[in-house]
């Protein structure tokens, strides 16, 4: 900024705003150079990671039949066959779990905000919502695999992985929903009380349109981390090769059960399935990210 | 500004249901391997019909395996599938006795007791029968540079994996590889280290044949080296350090393309290939009563037999005698039969032994006693 | 297929607000004279609308409800643990060894698992906090605008890649890669505890050190996006006056952006702890699991709390042993519980960043 107008060397003229003494330079250059050199660290990881996924997966998913057969009948040295399967298998346990989380993790954050006030019930959910946010997805498994299998006898399926994802989802949403909310200024809502609006009406109508882009893009984030979980599909359903678009009932494929699965077969069509499956969930979580700021732009009241 | 908000919605559901509309397909026209068939395939008449979907579940280490079979039955009766769920053993076995599949895939029989009690009440008050449909050889694997050839017993095995022996250069094992010139390394142990009936199979034939006193079951007891996740991590460990060794099916030390010992059990060096391998099968002793084919792993394992590999996984298809309803009994017959004949014709190429003839006829005539 | 859903809710509203729009407006215009009245009215006699009175139920039902679920996930394990623990013929807690293959001689202790989960996540944590603070400052603060928006969207995309992924990319690629510098460091630094030849092959990548290293990778873009959304919302005013004062870049960043943000980052950070500490399925990908117990060295192998149930989780037939990993489970939901508390009491007694 306006740093390097100064000159250190020149101490002996009387103060004026430009004089930046050398150890305050110092200190500026480098907190600049740790910054900049911690995002260089970073990034090279994070590049590395996605050419390897990339590098790997890129040809296999250029293949049609990926993206509209299943792995049915095929024998694990025989190349083909597709992820469809799971594809719609890792869609639709997504689709279910936002179906529950969504509602109650926006009204968790609309109690927090707009209800909740210092009240003791408030600061307990507040509580909650941060120790569920910091429960490990493989918790969340076995705490649905003891209610949902060994309490009521039900079998692993499709539905059991939604209901176990609805814990990891609603926390972000309800912490982003609520920063979101937050900075909702407080005049908006005055006004439309000052007219006669009702509470609820004014927060439907005036507080979650303001805060919605903010909402989408905090929903989208929680489901790209829902749909990469490995442990609760590990835990709590079974792989199957074939297309079942049943939810409740019988195995059905995800994406990062199929890589887990195809990691016991050792031959080259395997190595193609895992790295054709990860990617296909690196390019599905795009997808959802860029949806979701085309809608948040559509949908935005104001645009920044 | 609202009809750009309702556009939006529209495209993302029109997307989406474009996405999910049933443009899917379960059909992998299979591609050759099943148009082969040799002699003992025509010999047997697969009676196709009944239920056309069949629900089995269980064992994991003969998922391979049954899905050669299931491709083979589509084209021995086009128009049926069978579902096989690999959640384990112990699921095979509880759902196969809890009446939700038709069959169980189990690396081990049914034990005497609540488990036999419960599946003769599932059978309708018939027996249950263990059929070993499916056999995997287990591979000694190892990469030590210079080294191709390697002679181990059971004995000095054992003594590897449980850390007595630490040296390449151990008398024990040189004792064996004469000729070879074996370096002053230290051995890496790899073992597996999630739970797998493989761990089991091998910690149990040590038992049998190699005098391991370190117990057995799914988690590796030997008390030495390093465990890592899966089949195919430990394969890939192996590959990647000098000094290493493990056991791990056939199929991962072939792709990974680990040098796999000789076993000596007394009666010369034997080679992992499927005609030892066969060998050991025919030399299994069935304990079972009748069409009850439950084997004597024992006589497997503790086979001294030339040119027999001793080191096998037999995993079990697990059916009723009786009991089935006339749909089920006709589908899961055919299903077996197939599996037992042109289903074992592929089995080489996913890494397990193909039944030898006398063992094979004992399973079609235990399948065509199903009623 | 998820869109639909997540955009129809927020979606009504919006809708039916400019209907309201409309049916607002002569509203508005008569405003000043009723309301006069009205105002005290409403607020004397405690009239709340049918709507409100169901809107605000169904919140604070959601409240409500979250709290009951975490006594649930508690109880529910306890219940599932506590037959299992009863069985125990080792302590629980003190104990190094994990044998459940007989069920009628369980063997279990967590020892060895607490040392290494926390090890793994603490490393991981040491690592990734300082870069993704440098990260959400450089996106914020420092980066050209034109060339932040990418970033952010690569670090974002991050967030993305499934856990698998990256157990998968740790023990083919990382893993070798790091190979050198450990045994250098082993040589070299092997005097330190830490840093002391472990009870794995290094040449196999399965240390702690590989996986911690791992996972702060995993956790970065984590801490980062939420500590970038709070830094982001400094208020414009605070940095100006600090510019205005003459401050140089870092002393705004130190006066303004890191006060105003530090309850989100450190709130981001427990964020990423808790994933580490439960970070299943790349952990139990690359971490060797060792026969000797956990030696202080970062070159040890090992099992933490949940690669150790995802290791077994397949074979979850026998109540009796898989009641030993639920315990595991609840020891890992504790210290998540503990971890997440301390956390906030830190974050509490800083109101002025609430």
């Amino acid at each position: 900024m306006s740093t390097n107008l100064a000159d250190p060397q020149r101490l002996a003229t009387p103060p004026t705003f430009q004089k930046v003494s050398t150890s305050r330079q110092i200190k500026n250059g480098l907190a600049t150079a740790l910054v900049w050199g911690a995002f260089l660290i970073a990034i090279i990881p994070l590049v590395w990671v996605l050419y390897t996924v990339i590098q790997r997966g890129f040809p296999v998913i250029l293949d049609g039949d990926w993206w509209q057969k299943s792995m049915s009948g095929l024998l694990a040295r025989q190349q083909g066959g597709g992820a469809y399967h799971a594809i719609y298998g890792t869609l639709v346990q997504g689709l279910v779990c936002a179906v529950i989380s969504v509602p109650i993790g926006i009204m968790i954050a609309i109690y927090l905000v707009e209800y909740g006030g210092r009240s003791k019930l408030a600061k307990s959910t507040t509580f909650m919502v941060d120790i569920l946010t910091g429960v490990p997805s493989i918790v969340a498994a076995l705490f649905v695999y003891t209610v949902w299998i060994t309490t009521f006898g039900l079998g692993r399926s499709a539905l059991a992985v939604s209901l176990a994802l609805v814990l990891l989802m609603v926390p972000v949403i309800v912490r982003t929903t609520e920063e979101m909310l937050k900075i909702v200024p407080d005049e908006l809502r005055e006004a439309s009380y000052a007219l006669g609006i009702p509470k609820w009406k004014t927060i439907v109508k005036i507080v979650i349109p303001t805060a919605l882009s903010g909402i989408l893009t905090g929903i989208m984030l929680a489901l790209a981390r829902v749909m990469g979980e490995t442990a609760p599909v590990l835990v709590l359903a079974a792989y199957a090769p074939f297309i079942n678009y049943n939810l409740f009932d019988g195995p059905m494929a995800s994406l990062p059960l199929m890589m887990v699965n195809e990691r016991n077969n050792p031959t080259q069509a395997g190595f193609e399935r895992i790295w054709g499956a990860a990617i296909t969930l690196v390019v599905l979580i795009t997808l959802f990210n860029l949806l979701a700021t085309v809608i948040s732009r559509a949908l935005a009241p104001k645009t920044k | 500004m609202k009809i750009q908000r309702h556009g939006a919605v529209l495209g993302l559901v029109a997307a989406s249901a474009l996405l999910l509309s049933a443009c899917g397909s379960d059909n992998n026209a299979p591609t050759g391997g099943t148009n082969n068939t040799t002699s003992n395939a025509a010999s047997v008449p697969v009676e196709c019909g009944g239920k056309t979907k069949l629900n089995a579940e269980g064992s994991s280490a003969q998922k391979n395996a049954v899905d050669a079979f299931v491709q083979a039955y589509q084209a021995a009766c086009p128009g049926v599938d069978l579902a096989y769920n690999p959640s384990g053993s112990g699921a095979g076995v509880k759902n196969f006795n809890a009446g939700q599949v038709d069959f169980g895939g189990s690396d081990s029989a049914l034990k005497e007791g609540a488990e036999t009690t419960d599946s003769t009440k599932r059978c309708k008050e018939n027996p249950a029968w263990n059929l070993p449909l499916v056999f995997g050889p287990v591979a000694v694997g190892y990469k030590v540079s210079g080294v191709d050839s390697l002679v181990l017993d059971a004995k000095t095995t054992a003594a590897i994996f449980s850390g007595a022996v630490k040296k390449w250069n151990d008398p024990a094992i040189k004792a064996l590889n004469g000729s070879a010139t074996l370096p002053d390394k230290d051995i890496a142990v790899i073992y597996r280290s999630d739970e797998s009936g493989t761990t089991d199979n091998f910690q149990k034939y040590l038992k049998v044949a190699g005098g391991w006193t370190k117990g057995d079951g799914k988690q590796f007891k030997g008390g030495v080296g390093e465990g890592k996740e899966k089949s195919a991590g430990v394969a890939q460990a192996v590959g990647s350090i000098d000094g290493a060794i493990t056991y791990v099916e056939w199929s991962f030390a072939q792709d990974n393309k680990l040098s796999v010992a000789k076993i000596d059990s007394g009666a010369g060096a034997v080679e992992l290939t499927a005609e030892t391998a066969g060998k050991a099968i025919d030399e299994a002793k069935i304990k079972g009563e009748g069409n009850n084919l439950v084997l004597d792993l024992d006589s497997i394992y503790g086979s001294k037999a030339a040119g027999a590999y001793p080191l096998l996984l037999a995993t079990y298809e697990i059916v009723c005698s009786k009991g089935y309803d006339a749909d089920t009994a006709k589908a899961v017959k055919a299903f077996l039969t197939v599996a037992a004949t042109t289903g074992q014709q592929q089995l080489a190429d996913a890494g397990y032994v193909p039944l030898p003839k006398a063992f094979q006829d004992k399973i079609l005539t235990a399948v065509k006693a199903i009623a | 297929m998820k869109d639909p859903v997540v955009a129809k809710r927020p979606a009504r509203p919006g809708d039916t607000g400019a209907e309201r729009g409309v049916a607002a407006a002569p509203h508005a215009s008569e405003a000043p004279i009723p309301p006069t009245p009205e105002a005290p009215e409403t607020t004397k006699a405690p009239h709340v609308r049918p709507g409100d009175r169901i809107f605000r139920g169904l919140a604070t039902g959601s409240g409500v409800f979250i709290v009951v679920l975490i006594g649930a996930i508690g109880l529910f394990l306890i219940l599932q643990a506590i037959p299992s623990l009863g069985l125990d013929n080792v302590n629980f807690l003190t104990s190094r060894e994990w044998n459940t293959t007989d069920p009628t001689n369980l063997r279990f202790g967590i020892l060895d698992l607490t040392l290494v989960t926390v090890v793994v996540a603490v490393l991981a944590l040491l690592i990734a906090m300082p870069i993704a603070l440098g990260i959400a400052l450089f996106l914020t603060q420092y980066a050209p605008r034109n060339l932040a928006r990418p970033f952010a969207y690569v670090v974002d995309l991050l967030a993305a890649v499934p856990s698998i992924v990256f157990g998968l990319w740790g023990l083919f690629v990382l893993g070798p890669v790091l190979f050198p510098f450990s045994e250098w460091l082993i040589e070299n630094l092997g005097w330190i505890p830490l840093l002391a030849k472990g009870n794995v092959n290094v040449q196999l990548g399965g240390t702690i050190f590989t996986a911690g290293i791992v996972v702060a990778v995993m956790i970065l873009p984590i801490i980062t996006a939420v500590s970038r959304e709070v830094f982001e919302r400094t208020p414009t005013m605070h940095i100006e006056g600090a510019i205005a004062l003459g401050a140089t870049k870092w002393e705004v960043v130190r006066t303004t952006v890191l006060p105003f943000g530090k309850a989100g980052y450190v709130s981001a950070s427990m964020l990423g702890l808790g994933r580490a500490l439960g970070e299943t399925i790349a952990v139990a990908i690359i971490l060797s699991t060792a026969t000797s117990s956990f030696g202080w060295s970062l070159f040890d192998g090992g099992s933490t709390f949940a690669s150790k149930i995802a290791l077994a989780a397949p074979e979850f037939n026998d109540a009796r042993s898989a009641g030993a990993y639920i315990a595991a489970g609840l020891v890992l939901f504790v210290l998540t519980f503990v971890v997440n508390a301390i956390a906030r009491s830190i974050v509490a007694g800083h109101k002025e960043y609430e």
